[in-house]
Order: C-alpha cells, then sequence, then structure tokens
C-alpha cells in the first residue's frame, strides 16, 4: 500500500529535478520496482565521460528494506564487484544501516559520489584498492581504459 | 566495581581460585566424600571453602534473577543520575553495563555521554501517539486528517503504522533490540521501552525484552549462557579470558549440564580451552585421512607433498615438484644409472637420508595418531557407557525385584554410570593435553596418575556390564570401584591443575 505511492513520489521528484549527471527510468513502465539509472562519469575522474547504466531494484518490503543497486555497464572501481553482477557496496545499503526515511537520491548521488571518490577501506575488490592506494597511476590508467572500453559508445 | 562483585563472591575474594590451597594428596582424599554425589551441587557455597584446585567459584542464574540483576542496575543509575528508568536503561547498555565507567563518562561530558548513547538531551514531556491536521508521513507518503503520529523527542515523525512496521521488521526480522535507532534517515536516537510499550503489540514486546536479555548476557563479561539445548539460564563466573591460560574453569548449570565457561563446550579438563581448539581444529582436519595418509603414502624427498603410488614403476616424479626419486629406496632417481625399474640401491647415501626424513616425519604422524586413538577410543566408549547407562535403569528395576532390595539400595548403578560419563570425558582429554605436553619430571606423575585413572574406569566399566543377576553381589565392589575412580580423578585433575596454574608445565606448541 504505502510503498508504491512512496516509490511513484520519489520517481516523480527525480524525473522533474534530477540531480547533476543521474537521469532514472522505469525499465518496464508496468513496474514500480526496476529502475534503469543512466550516470554521467564525474568530471576529474578517470571515469569521466562515460554513461555508466545502472539497475535499482526496489525491495516489495521498501522502504522499510534497503534498494540495491548494480552496474550494468561493466567498471574498475574498488568498490563494485569486477563479475557481471556489478554488484556495489555501500555503506547505507545496508540492512542495518537503511532507515525507511532514507531516500534513493540520496542512494544515488551516493554512488556518483564514489566514483569521484573510491573507498578503498570498504572495497569488495581488494586487489584494485589496493593498486587505487599504492598505484594511482595506473589504477588512472585502467580505469580511464575500460570506461573507454564499455561505457562511452563509439 | 562493587556491584559486579557483590552477586559474584560467596564469602570470598574473587582470587581465592588462585591461592594454593595446601592440597597434597592426602587431603585430596578426604575432600573427596563432598564431590561423591556429583560434585558442584548446589549447597556448595556452603562448602566452598573446601574448593578443590581445578574448581572455580560461580553462580546459575535463571531468566527471573538475570532481570532482577539488570533492573537493579538500571534502578541505581537512574536515581544517581537523575535520569527515568528507561533512559538509564539505553545508557547501560551504551555503556556495555559498566556503570563505573558510564558514570564517570556521564559526570565529565554529560551531553556528549548522552548523544553518543542516542538519548538526546532533551527530557521534556511524554510521547504519545497524535493527530496533526495536514501531515504527510515521510515513509509511507501518506496524509489525512485522522492519520495516527508518533515522535520521540528528537521530533521526527511518522505515522504510527509505519513506525510499528519498521518496530516489528527490526524485532522480529532482525533480531535487534538494544540499538534500534529513530527511523528518521541519519538519527541515531534510540527506540525506548516507553516507545514500545505505545507502540507495538504484547507478543513483539516479549521478544524485544528477551533480546534485551540476551544482550545483557552478552554484554557482561562474567555471564555466559548455558550452552544446552533450550536451556534458559546463564553462569556467573568471574574468571577472564586472560585466566584462561592458567585455568580451566568448568562448572555446572542447574540443568546438569557441565561445559567450560571459557568457550562453552563441554567439559574438557584438564586441558585449556586454547589448547582445546588446537587439537579439535587438527582432529577435524587430520585424523580420518591421518591414518589411511600413515598407511597408504610416502612424502617427496624434496617438497615433502605426500605420495600416494596407485601403480605403475618405481620412477617417481612430484607432481608438485618435478623432483624425481625412486619409491623403493627414495633416492634420487638420476643415481640409479641402467638399474633402472628395479632398485637395489638400499644403501646408497640419498636414499638413507630421504628415508631419515621420510621416518622423522612419519614419526610425527605416528605421535599424533597415538593421541588422536586413545582420545577417540574413550569418547567411543563413553558413548557406549552412556547406551549402558539407559539400560541401568531397566537393569535398577529388575536388581529390585530379583533381589529384594531397594530403590534407594539400587542407586550405587547410577553413581556408578555417573562417574564412568565423567572419568571418561576427563580421561579423553587428557590425551589431547598430552600431545601438546612437552617431557618434564612432571609429565611422569602426569601418565602414572593417566594410567591409574584409566585401569581403574576399565574395570569399573568392565564390573558394570555384568549380567543382572550378578550385579547385587558385586555391590560392595562397583561401590569401592566408584569411589576409587572419582578419587583417582580428582588426584590427576588437582595436580594438572596445579601445576597450570603455578605455570610448570612446558607445551610444545605456542598459545
Amino acid at each position: 500500500m504505502g510503498s508504491q505511492k512512496r516509490i511513484a513520489k520519489e520517481l516523480a521528484e527525480l524525473v522533474e529535478s534530477p540531480p547533476e549527471g543521474i537521469v532514472v527510468k522505469l525499465a518496464d513502465e508496468s513496474n514500480l520496482y526496476t529502475w534503469n539509472v543512466y550516470m554521467d562519469g564525474p568530471e576529474g575522474s578517470p571515469y569521466y565521460n562515460g554513461k555508466f547504466i545502472l539497475n535499482l531494484s526496489l525491495p516489495t518490503e521498501y522502504p522499510f528494506k534497503p534498494p540495491t543497486v548494480s552496474f550494468k555497464t561493466k567498471i574498475y572501481h574498488p568498490n563494485v564487484t569486477n563479475d557481471d553482477k556489478g554488484s556495489m557496496c555501500l555503506g547505507m545499503l545496508r540492512a542495518d544501516e537503511w532507515k525507511p526515511s532514507s531516500r534513493i537520491q540520496a542512494v544515488l548521488q551516493f554512488a556518483r559520489q564514489l566514483l569521484a571518490e573510491p573507498m578503498p577501506d570498504d572495497a569488495v575488490e581488494g586487489r584494485i584498492a589496493e593498486q587505487y592506494k599504492n598505484d594511482r597511476k595506473r589504477y588512472d590508467e585502467v580505469a580511464k581504459e575500460w570506461t573507454r572500453k564499455y561505457a562511452i559508445a563509439s | 566495581m562493587e556491584s559486579d562483585e557483590d552477586f559474584m563472591s560467596v564469602g570470598s575474594s574473587p582470587d581465592d581460585f588462585l591461592d594454593t590451597q595446601g592440597s597434597d594428596v592426602e587431603s585430596l582424599g578426604e575432600d573427596f566424600g563432598d564431590d561423591f554425589d556429583g560434585g558442584f551441587s548446589k549447597d556448595k557455597d556452603i562448602i566452598a571453602t573446601k574448593r578443590k584446585p581445578y574448581e572455580v567459584e560461580f553462580n546459575v542464574l535463571s531468566p527471573g534473577d538475570i532481570d532482577r540483576q539488570q533492573n537493579l542496575q538500571i534502578n541505581e543509575v537512574s536515581s544517581i543520575l537523575g535520569l527515568p528508568p528507561e533512559s538509564s536503561a539505553i545508557l547501560l547498555r551504551y555503556g556495555r553495563w559498566n556503570r563505573e565507567k558510564l558514570i564517570e563518562s556521564y559526570m565529565d561530558h554529560p551531553e556528549k555521554t548522552l548523544e553518543e548513547a542516542g538519548l538526546g538531551t532533551n527530557f521534556e514531556g511524554t510521547p504519545k501517539t497524535e493527530v496533526i491536521p495536514g501531515f504527510v508521513c515521510d515513509i509511507c507518503c501518506e496524509d489525512g486528517d485522522d492519520l495516527e503520529t508518533y515522535a520521540m523527542r528528537c521530533g521526527h515523525r511518522f505515522c504510527v503504522d509505519c513506525y510499528r512496521h519498521y518496530l516489528r521488521q527490526k524485532i522480529r526480522g532482525e533480531g535487534e533490540a538494544a540499538r534500534i535507532e529513530c527511523p528518521g534517515d541519519a538519527c541515531n536516537m534510540i527506540v525506548d521501552s516507553k516507545t514500545l510499550g505505545l507502540l507495538v503489540t504484547d507478543d513483539l514486546k516479549e521478544r524485544y525484552h528477551a533480546l534485551l536479555t540476551r544482550t545483557y548476557v552478552d554484554d557482561k563479561d562474567n555471564l555466559k549462557w548455558c550452552p544446552a539445548p533450550n536451556c534458559e539460564y546463564a553462569v556467573d563466573c568471574p574468571i577472564k579470558q586472560r585466566d584462561l591460560r592458567r585455568i580451566v574453569p568448568t562448572v555446572q548449570c542447574d540443568c546438569k549440564h557441565y561445559f567450560c565457561f571459557g568457550c562453552t563446550l563441554n567439559d574438557h579438563q584438564p586441558a585449556p580451552c586454547m589448547l582445546v581448539k588446537m587439537w579439535l581444529k587438527k582432529c577435524e582436519d587430520d585424523s580420518e585421512t591421518a591414518n589411511w595418509i600413515s598407511a597408504n603414502t610416502k612424502e617427496c624427498p624434496r617438497c615433502h607433498s605426500t605420495i600416494e603410488k596407485n601403480g605403475g614403476c618405481n620412477h617417481m616424479t612430484c607432481r608438485k615438484c618435478k623432483h624425481e626419486f625412486c619409491w623403493m629406496c627414495m633416492g634420487l632417481w638420476s643415481e640409479h644409472g641402467t638399474s633402472w625399474y628395479n632398485c637395489n640401491r638400499f644403501e646408497e647415501k640419498s636414499g638413507s637420508e630421504a628415508r631419515t626424513a621420510q621416518a622423522r616425519s612419519r614419526a610425527s604422524l605416528e605421535r599424533y595418531l597415538h593421541y588422536y586413538n586413545r582420545y577417540a577410543n574413550h569418547e567411543q566408549s563413553a558413548k557406549l557407557d552412556k547406551d549402558l547407562y539407559l539400560k541401568t535403569e531397566k537393569k535398577m528395576t529388575s536388581l529390585q525385584s530379583q533381589s529384594g532390595l531397594s530403590w534407594i539400595e539400587v542407586q550405587f548403578l547410577d553413581t556408578a554410570s555417573q562417574a564412568l560419563q565423567q572419568c571418561r570425558q576427563t580421561l579423553k582429554w587428557t590425551y589431547a593435553f598430552a600431545y601438546y605436553l612437552s617431557r618434564n619430571n612432571l609429565t611422569e606423575i602426569f601418565e602414572d596418575n593417566q594410567k591409574d585413572l584409566e585401569m581403574a574406569v576399565e574395570s569399573l566399566s568392565e564390573m558394570f556390564e555384568k549380567p543382572v543377576p550378578e550385579l547385587a553381589n558385586l555391590k560392595v565392589d562397583i561401590l569401592d570401584k566408584t569411589a576409587y575412580c572419582n578419587k583417582r580423578r580428582v588426584i590427576l585433575l588437582s595436580d594438572t591443575a596445579e601445576n597450570l596454574k603455578n605455570g610448570e608445565w612446558t607445551f610444545n606448541v605456542d598459545w
């Protein structure tokens, strides 16, 4: 009951005044619970100029349970799993940190912020985190290369 | 600290267990009478002064006792700090029930402490549900002029339905109680018991209460739940984690279950917790395969990989390090010249060195198996004795009718059976203990004690298996042997506990 009304409201707000570099759309017009998110790589990051597609999936218990966010576009990043799931590690999306009054807009902004500033201490890809901390130059190169390869339409 | 110790020490200082209690073998023999009918009974407090070197003081708490302890401390802190009890409870849980530290921190920085505990500093007014015209709930986005709403002192207001749903999910779904925060984004105000009482149903309140009790016991270092299935009691014991190098704190719950307060595994005296952990891990990894490895494999002379030869010739090439050697003499294959596939080079140097190295590694495996097999044997025998125990009652009834003995007179079988269980449990762990023990002049005494107990146990076990008609005649012998077994056990445990306490043992591992 409450769930749909709340989701519809959040969606309307996001469509009406989208945050910088973020566009959302329902994946299927008849289903409020799966969203496609189009995210521009933030300026100054190796992801700049890339267009990343993310999947935002809302549980039926939303907003009492957190949404899940995953990258459809392959990305080289310490906080995104380097597999075909592209799962994300976001503190605020953990069940024990999520609050029913937390907003999807905040989640998406946090995700984009994470592209600008990865959090290597909370990494899901230890090797990339290691490289990010110790060999930033190489990390930038690979991340740029992947962005060019997977996130920039030729 | 007073409050902690008040309910732990019964007329003796908490350091008592570290004192050496003039316990030569003679005095232990006298003590034994107390222990005869199953040991740690409830009236142990009366005889607490006679505690044996391997015993520790402890106290069993019922759920009611635990509640009373909590409430006592909550009310104390409440009256000292002048805060409502439900807030004091949150404060105490935040401070993990360390009252002194909490009061100190509150006295030094009251506002900071309250903020961090998730209480906020505003204690005005009594929270209640309200209908507020024009209100829109931030969670479900519903509005309506008759929408019942609620907010804690932090002022984050939501409709009562959402609040309830949130609380139910936290308590039922996530098993959370002590740290349920306000549903408001980034607000760390903790939901107090008054709020809960106002909003949720009785079954949920009960669950909430049970979870709080659980965190209380988990938070206190001197409390542990009895690990027996369905047991609701907790045990209070002053043994700290750092004491576990010198003490094996076995306690008995009121449900009769014996367990180690240090690691909550079943009674594992005389072996200290850390060694028990290592041993169990080793057995889990090794025991099944070790026997097979010992019988069927050799090791590569260079990299010590274990190799099973499942056919083919004697020319072995280690898959791992590519070392080439002869399966028969273990020597270098390159030295075999042309006498391939027919090894007669037993005396060559490279071969004999490899065999010595192999023998050494095998000896350590054999050593492990020696202790493991005895350990496992007692475990198995204890199980068999237990099966026998289940038949004991039947035996006792038939003995009663056949020999004309009264019920009380056939109780000796029950006593004997319990003694067998306990002694085998001890024996089992002496072997794990011995595996890690380095030889010194004390180990010989230990092994003698072990042997004496083992012999006594085996002969009691044998008597116990006799057919029913003979048992009545054996009553005196069984009673004697039971007493002797118990006595040997007390001696063995006292000796090992004393030496452990005084740091006299040396071990062949670091722990």
